[in-house]
């Protein structure tokens, strides 16, 4: 049970706290709907990639897993993606760009001081952009948000990745508070 | 120097938010909501001081002086609350309330999973609200976010207290909205 008592209960996540406090909800969705889904050099689902690896190392199993069937349906890869970005990618097509940029977000979510000169040099070696690179780390930070958030409040996650795929579907072909 | 090329000269957050708006505009949103607008029960100072604590446990230098500052001056240009709620919250003149919601704040800074039922139970006990400790933990965590965003892109982050204080004083009064005034217009003593 969530540490503080939600309007509804039974939604689960992040959704019962933006159910919660509207005020907040609305800055917030509009942040992921232009981070994940908005205009930017990398695609949607590169971005849930890396939303989803940031959620995995923070621990967060609702934002994993829900961000990485975002991506999968994205992709078109299945849901074997959500275990797969566990693991570090070993069985899915990933380019060294995103690998790269995966470096950097993993150097964020320890501490924003962590991202050193090599990291970055690495990135735009791989053919990263400045505000590819930017974007990154910015989703990167905003995971390491929306994680506590999520966690910080107690609130509740189904288990199974097949729970994940209809939401996963709607975050990626809908979007994000529509 | 930053670690990407922002062809700006604002400090901290600032040259971010010139570099790319799309994304400025609902984190300061984020922002204006949390820690400007009117609360049901939390002060706007209160709330300040939650981002400056927040903002000093992760070691962001320009989060932390730009947050203290605007607390300073929501609490009636008070530097000594917000330095002693630095130095040593349990013992900072400020409620007991706020130092529960303080104890939530840096167990969101340390991981979500570390908020404990005692920890929440402490804060109900010495009156938070349900909202009051909603707003705690996504104020710390929103600062888990604006600390690696700043430092994460190694953005400029000018050591000089005359130019916090003054950027301070106008966030205080205008909140969040309003376009930043440039480093180079400001009348500053100390050179930057």
């Amino acid at each position: 049970m969530a540490h503080i008592k939600l309007n509804n209960e039974e939604l689960p996540g992040i959704r019962g706290l933006l159910d919660f406090r509207p005020e907040t909800a609305k800055p917030l969705l509009a942040l992921a709907e232009t981070l994940l889904r908005g205009p930017s050099g990398l695609t949607s689902g590169e971005r849930e990639i890396i939303a989803a690896s940031v959620s995995y190392w923070n621990q967060c199993h609702f934002c994993h897993t829900s961000h990485a069937a975002a991506a999968a349906a994205h992709l078109q890869t299945g849901l074997n993606l959500i275990d797969d970005i566990k693991a570090g990618l070993p069985n899915t097509p990933v380019s060294d760009k995103l690998r790269a940029l995966l470096n950097v977000a993993h150097q964020v979510q320890k501490g924003g001081k962590n991202v050193t000169d090599e990291d970055i040099a690495a990135a735009r070696e791989a053919g990263a952009t400045d505000q590819e690179i930017h974007d990154t780390v910015l989703i990167a930070a905003a995971f390491c948000m929306f994680n506590r958030y999520v966690d910080g409040l107690g609130t509740w996650a189904p288990q199974p990745n097949e729970a994940y795929k209809e939401m996963g579907e709607r975050m990626a072909f809908v979007g994000y508070g529509k | 120097m930053p670690h990407i090329n922002l062809s700006n000269d604002y400090p901290g957050i600032r040259s971010l938010f010139v570099y790319r708006p799309e994304t400025a505009k609902p984190l300061n949103g984020l922002v204006q909501v949390l820690l400007h607008d009117p609360h049901p029960t939390l002060s706007a100072g209160e709330r300040e001081l939650i981002a400056t604590y927040v903002s000093n446990l992760n070691t962001c230098y320009y989060c932390t002086n730009i947050h203290g500052a605007i607390a300073r001056h929501q609490l009636g240009n008070d530097a000594g609350t917000v330095k002693q709620v630095l130095a040593d919250a349990n013992t900072a003149p400020i409620s007991n309330k706020l130092k529960s919601l303080l104890k939530i704040a840096a167990k969101v800074q340390s991981g979500g999973k570390n908020v404990t039922e005692d920890d929440v139970m402490t804060a109900r006990a010495e009156g938070a609200t349900d909202i009051e400790i909603h707003d705690t933990v996504l104020i710390a965590a929103a600062f888990c976010m604006y600390n690696r965003y700043v430092d994460g892109l190694a953005t400029w982050q000018p050591h000089n207290d005359e130019l916090y204080d003054k950027m301070g004083e106008q966030r205080a009064r205008e909140g969040y909205g309003t376009p930043p005034v440039k480093v180079s217009e400001m009348e500053l003593t100390q050179t930057t």
